[in-house]
């Protein structure tokens, strides 16, 4: 039996969802919807009494102070609203059969709890009512772009139509399918790996083939799949470990490039050799020394193409990813923080610019940040730093970067797995969610997408994962495993094939055996390739030893995890899979990790030809600094930073919001990680695709600038930085987004190699493009470095607002006039062409100085000069610490043809960085910069405003605070 | 279990997050915490009674699936109830926060059974005005004399960080017992210590209310979190604030949360060691 129970507020209680919902609506150029209510539905079924029905009300599904509920038999359920008002209409959503919803699992323990124990299944569904004279047409927009999202939900049109929420029962036989292979010629092959969603080019297909001709046979669908995954782009990194024929500029003559990555990013980290680096390139994340007990490990990720399709579950499952590779780095580690950086068309995009099967990026928008939100506070891990980029060419492929931090005892870091450890899979069970994630990632979205990859989708539950991670530190801390590693894209067949060993000079290969029928399901039904390649989220694979099986197991059971043998790791150097008694996969090691053929691919680089803009001699600088601060990349982002939880674990000691009021922009964020220590780390970023417009390299090197001067902007010493790539690119395969991506890698190397600081752990997303009609819309070229600082002593590091009126103001850095991908040009429409570059050893001079300056005591403030230049910079300082300034541009160290105001205080030259020093430290201070670019640019002031006198020692700006702060805060307001 | 300290059982389960941070604050004012899990509980491989103060920290228990901490207020109800009322009875302490807040007012302990009667929800924690989770900082006046706010001064200032934190009583006759009774231990005000106005109250409460005890002062319920302002360096402009010189007061090493803790472990030192 069924019970339908319907809960709502009472009247005069404040509906919150409802609310929220109408203002969803609103967003989307709907307005016949004056007010929405919902309505939460249980169904619960199972042979329980009303009485018992009451009950789970009363006590467990209802708050009975501001809520009130009705329930009947599903049955005998009367559309109630048939007879409503012509103005009110009422649609209902459910999720899709098989999408799993945490909170059905929750009910049913609540119920438990009560003492019933009767409950079968507990499905929830919500009835909205929209009231309004609401058109048809409009009815159905709302349905679809705001109650529901057809790839994990519908609409229940009749309710009464559900029999039974449980699945039927298994199937007891199954068949082997295999594929021919063995006789397909190359057409036949390519429409093999387009129409099974295996995303591989002729030549490797090719390879496949050869593969299993000497073996006479053909592969089973499993074994395909499998092959597919391991040697997805995602997984394999081609085009970086690939070969690559880079020309430039009309030359003829081509350079080979065997593997960018070694020969830029990793090359950086070997030349500079920095002793503290423990582990990096080769495991989930990168590992440094923090302390005397602990290292710390960082790795960023990425979750674009599921966020596209699917915001909240996309950015949620990308959260919940890239804790697990910090869960899956050395033998384990524990998150203490996150960081999160998004790149969005702009929120205010006409609907009307939306290429078909795309979602508008208010909507993306909300749904990352929410789902962010929502994975990061209920991990109880602070998400404590990140930006948000917006630029048009991001409509089809919004881009969502995870970073999570993590400490790992020392003696926990290496890991190595045994013959005869048992494989244990831990955590969530296993349902069709997430299929051909991997391989999916590997190709270009179209207007399809998401109808063909709906089951790329997946959907997080982080009370699992942080019951997973509560549940592996103490079972880290017996030493009671060998090795473990996250199931991630490619779900078990990754995450087995790769520890079952991947063929290394030192390492030998063993080999695993699994039994796919002993894999916890969420419902019957799965085929065995289903199981072998899900993503269902929350899991983690671990080599256990025999002996430590039942201490294993009795921890994972305290905390009510499942953890499960699937089979054992054995020296057969085979990857053999077996379902209902019969082999379904047998593949040699070797061929799996070592067989991919190597590509070459075409990479062409053309600067384009950009002019030198043009600007009036008459602008009003003080309505153009109001037009930097509300540019969409330089506001505030605070309505974002409150809903994350950024004090959880009580560790943050410069939080992402600082000055008087608690609403500046801080530059890194600062924690002391273990509680009673003055041990800290930084973390920041950079990222601007404007720069990389004009040129790539400069684009990264300025990136690298940017993410290392907020670090030494806090305190941080840049002997003690380490830093993190992370490429999203268009489609590889065409020469003139490849050869951006070579310039830009090598820039990474000259940056990373000119500042001694060293790149730990990276990743790439490419193909973000999204084709319509033939055409392909790229993203622009973009990367995030992620930068991670050791702190000595949190207690001597500095905030980026301003403390005192009669304080002086130093600018140290060189101003040059590098207006080009400024946000001041976009203010006009334009790009320019004068890119900012980096003088290392200048830069190098200037972050030295600063930070001896921050840990001597001399800087009372600091603050990183980036987007918006100076102008912004110092408008920043002044509002956040409620004190004006009075500024001399005459006084800013320059160097430039072009003497005009604007450029001078809206250049983003790199290395620069706006300090506030007391008038007895002056000759202190100074002495720290003797051969460095430093000089007083001015003072502050107690007024509330800014005062700017340009290179004539005219008044070029003067404006109160209160309009500034007002410009910058209002354009991403609530 | 060593004689002559304080012990505090800081109670988790699944989705539990602040526990860590809780357990650092009371054993730095000298208590000896424990974190345990209500398995532990459930098969009497650990007793309540073993402890003097019960700890029950933020999260998200459950994930807050079917109403914040409502899953675990009905463990605690169902499940432990007769160790709760004798942990009460024994003048032993008790402090839920945010989550744990969360988890005492659906189980009924907070504001705390009528005369005579066991326990029963009187009160609720609901959705936040604002409708979203707010992480911030907020000015809290304190109110009433439970042991736990002994000395903390006129204003304090601590973070809140839920989606479900607006305090709504059951009517007027519960919010008019907690005032008659003292029952409200703080209250969200401006900086000065008068009415605020969104957001110095983050949610809507009414009256303002933050935290309330139960009628003898000893179990406190509370939103803010005093263990993240613990540390002096947790302030939100510590940086802005000249460190006091010479030894480190309240406010020099630590925050103005600290003195909730040391209150806690200093009553019972005095009244149950």
């Amino acid at each position: 039996m069924i019970w339908r129970v319907e809960i709502k507020q009472k009247a005069g209680v404040f509906d919150v969802a409802g609310a929220g919902i109408q203002k969803d609506i609103v967003d989307l150029g709907v307005n016949f919807v004056h007010k929405v209510e919902v309505i939460q539905v249980y169904n619960i079924e199972g042979s329980i009494s009303e009485g018992q029905v009451t009950r789970i009300c009363r006590e467990l599904f209802v708050d009975c102070i501001t809520q009130e509920y009705a329930y009947c038999r599903l049955n005998e359920w009367r559309v109630s609203d048939a007879k409503a008002a012509a103005d009110r209409r009422a649609i209902e959503i459910a999720y899709n059969p098989g999408v799993m919803d945490p909170v059905e699992e929750s009910a049913l323990k609540g119920i438990r709890d009560l003492g019933i124990a009767q409950v079968q299944a507990v499905r929830r569904a919500r009835r909205y009512l929209l009231y309004g004279n609401i058109p048809a047409q409009d009815l159905e927009i709302v349905t679809s772009k705001v109650l529901s999202n057809k790839l994990i939900q519908h609409v229940v049109t009749d309710p009464r139509g559900q029999k039974t929420f449980l699945f039927a029962k298994p199937k007891e036989s199954f068949a082997l399918i295999q594929v021919d292979l063995l006789g397909a010629n190359d057409k036949k092959l390519k429409a093999t790996s387009h129409d099974g969603q295996l995303f591989l080019n002729l030549n490797e297909m090719k390879a496949i083939h050869a593969h299993f001709k000497k073996l006479g046979r053909n592969p089973t669908d499993c074994e395909l799949e499998t092959i597919a995954q391991t040697w997805s782009e995602h997984c394999y990194h081609k085009t970086f470990r690939g070969n690559i024929r880079y020309r430039e500029n009309g030359k003829t003559k081509t350079r080979l490039i065997r593997n960018l990555l070694k020969s830029t990013i990793v090359k950086a980290t070997k030349e500079i050799n920095k002793s503290w680096c423990v582990s990096v390139f080769h495991d989930n994340a990168g590992v440094i020394k923090f302390d005397k007990d602990m290292h710390v490990c960082f790795k960023v990720e990425t979750h674009n193409h599921p966020s596209a399709l699917e915001p909240f579950g996309g950015a949620n499952t990308g959260v919940g990813g890239v804790i697990r590779d910090i869960l899956g780095t050395g033998l384990g580690a524990k998150p203490v923080c996150g960081t999160d950086v998004f790149c969005f068309a702009p929120p205010d995009m006409d609907f009307a610019e939306l290429p078909p099967g795309t979602l508008h990026p208010k909507r993306i928008m909300k749904g990352v940040v929410g789902g962010v939100r929502d994975y990061g506070n209920k991990m109880g891990i602070p998400t404590v730093n990140g930006a948000i980029l917006f630029d048009k060419r991001f409509v089809g492929n919004p881009l969502v970067y995870c970073g999570s931090v993590g400490l790992i005892p020392k003696n926990r870091v290496r890991k190595k797995v045994r013959k005869g450890d048992l494989i244990v899979v831990v955590g969530g069970k296993t349902g069709r969610d997430g299929i051909h994630g991997a391989t999916f990632s590997s190709g270009e979205l179209t207007e399809n997408s998401e109808v063909v990859s709906s089951g790329a989708v997946q959907i997080g539950d982080p009370i699992q994962e942080k019951k997973v991670l509560d549940a592996l530190m103490q079972a880290r801390d017996k030493n009671l495993y060998t090795a473990i590693t996250d199931c991630g894209a490619g779900g078990l067949s990754s995450a087995v094939g790769e520890m079952a060993g991947r063929p290394s000079k030192r390492g030998s290969v063993l080999g695993a055996r699994v039994d796919l029928d002993k894999v916890p399901l969420k419902y019957q039904g799965l085929n065995y390739d289903e199981i072998w390649i899900s993503e269902s989220q929350e899991r983690m694979v671990l080599s256990v030893p025999p002996r430590n099986w039942k201490a294993f197991q009795e921890i994972f059971a305290g905390e009510n995890v499942e953890a499960t043998a699937l089979g054992e790791f054995g020296g057969s150097k085979r990857l053999e899979l077996f379902f209902k008694g019969r082999q379904v996969c047998d593949l040699d090691m070797t061929f799996l990790h070592n067989g991919v053929p190597k590509i070459t691919k075409e990479a062409y680089w053309h600067s384009p030809k950009l002019a030198r803009p043009r600007l009036s001699k008459s602008v009003d600088l003080n309505i153009k600094l109001r037009e930097v601060l509300s540019h969409y990349n330089v506001c505030s982002k605070e309505s974002v930073i409150r809903q994350y939880d950024h004090e959880v674990q009580g560790a943050s000691v410069i939080k992402p919001l600082a000055g008087a009021r608690c609403d500046g922009p801080s530059d890194a964020s600062v924690l002391a990680p273990r509680l009673g220590s003055v041990k800290g780390i930084a973390i920041s970023n950079g990222i601007n695709v404007r720069y990389g417009m004009i040129d790539p390299c400069w684009m990264a090197a300025s990136c690298i600038d940017e993410a290392i001067r907020q670090i030494i902007a806090v305190g941080g010493d840049i002997r003690q930085i380490a830093i993190l790539d992370n490429f999203c690119w268009g489609n590889p395969d065409k020469p003139d987004r490849l050869g951006g991506l070579v310039r830009a890698a090598e820039g990474c190397y000259k940056a990373a190699a000119g500042y001694k600081v060293p790149f730990i752990s990276g990743k790439d997303s490419l193909y973000n493009e999204y084709t319509q009609n033939g055409k392909s819309l790229a993203i622009p070229g973009t990367l995030l470095i992620s930068a991670i600082g050791i702190i000595a002593d949190v207690t001597k590091t500095v905030t980026m607002d301003f403390k005192n009126p009669g304080n002086l103001i130093y600018c140290a850095g060189k101003t040059y006039d590098e207006l080009g991908g400024s946000i001041y040009l976009d203010t006009f429409g334009l790009l320019g062409n004068a890119v900012p570059k980096v003088n290392f050893q200048q830069g190098n001079k200037i972050f030295t100085a600063v930070s001896k300056a921050v840990k001597s005591g001399l800087v009372r403030s600091a603050h990183d000069c980036s987007e918006g230049g100076l102008g912004a910079a110092l408008a920043e300082m002044a509002f956040s610490g409620g004190y004006g300034a009075t500024i001399r541009l005459d006084k800013v160290p320059y160097k430039g043809k072009d003497k005009r105001n604007d450029t001078v205080l809206f250049a983003e030259s790199n290395s620069r960085l706006i300090l506030e020093v007391e008038p007895g430290n002056q000759k202190k201070f100074e002495r720290l910069f003797q051969g460095s670019a430093c000089a007083v640019i001015g003072v502050v002031d107690q007024t509330p405003g800014l005062v700017v006198y340009g290179l004539a020692g005219e008044v070029c700006i003067h404006s109160t605070l209160d309009v500034l702060k007002q410009a910058w805060q209002r354009p991403l307001q609530g | 279990m060593s004689q002559g300290k304080v012990k505090v059982i800081v109670l988790r389960t699944a989705g539990t997050n602040c526990d860590h941070e809780a357990a650092f604050a009371f054993e730095s004012c000298g208590a000896r915490p424990r974190l345990v899990h209500i398995n532990q509980l459930l098969c009497k491989e650990v007793h309540l009674q073993d402890f003097h103060i019960l700890a029950i920290p933020g999260g998200f228990t459950y994930g807050d699936d079917l109403g914040s901490g409502r899953i675990l207020a009905n463990e605690l109800r169902l499940k432990l109830g007769e160790d709760v009322r004798s942990f009460i009875e024994a003048k032993k302490l008790i402090i839920g926060i945010c989550n744990g807040f969360q988890v005492l007012v659906p189980a009924g302990i907070l504001p705390g059974a009528a005369e005579g009667a066991g326990f029963a929800q009187r009160a609720t924690l609901t959705n936040n005005d604002s409708g979203k989770f707010e992480d911030r900082w907020v000015y809290l006046k304190v109110e009433g004399n439970s042991v736990w706010t002994q000395g903390l001064g006129d204003v304090v200032y601590l973070p809140v960080a839920h989606a479900e934190g607006k305090f709504v009583p059951a009517d007027d006759g519960v919010l008019a017992q907690l005032k008659q009774n003292g029952q409200v231990a703080f209250r969200y005000c401006d900086p000065r210590g008068g009415k605020p106005v969104y957001p110095e109250n983050p949610n809507g409460s009414v009256d303002d209310i933050a935290g309330i005890t139960d009628k003898t002062g000893r179990v406190l319920g509370l939103m803010p979190h005093p263990e993240r302002h613990f540390l002096f360096t947790r302030h939100p402009f510590w940086t802005r604030l000249s460190l006091p010189a010479g030894k480190a007061g309240p406010n020099g090493k630590y925050g103005h949360g600290a003195k909730i803790f040391e209150n806690g472990v200093q009553y019972v030192k005095k009244h149950l060691l």
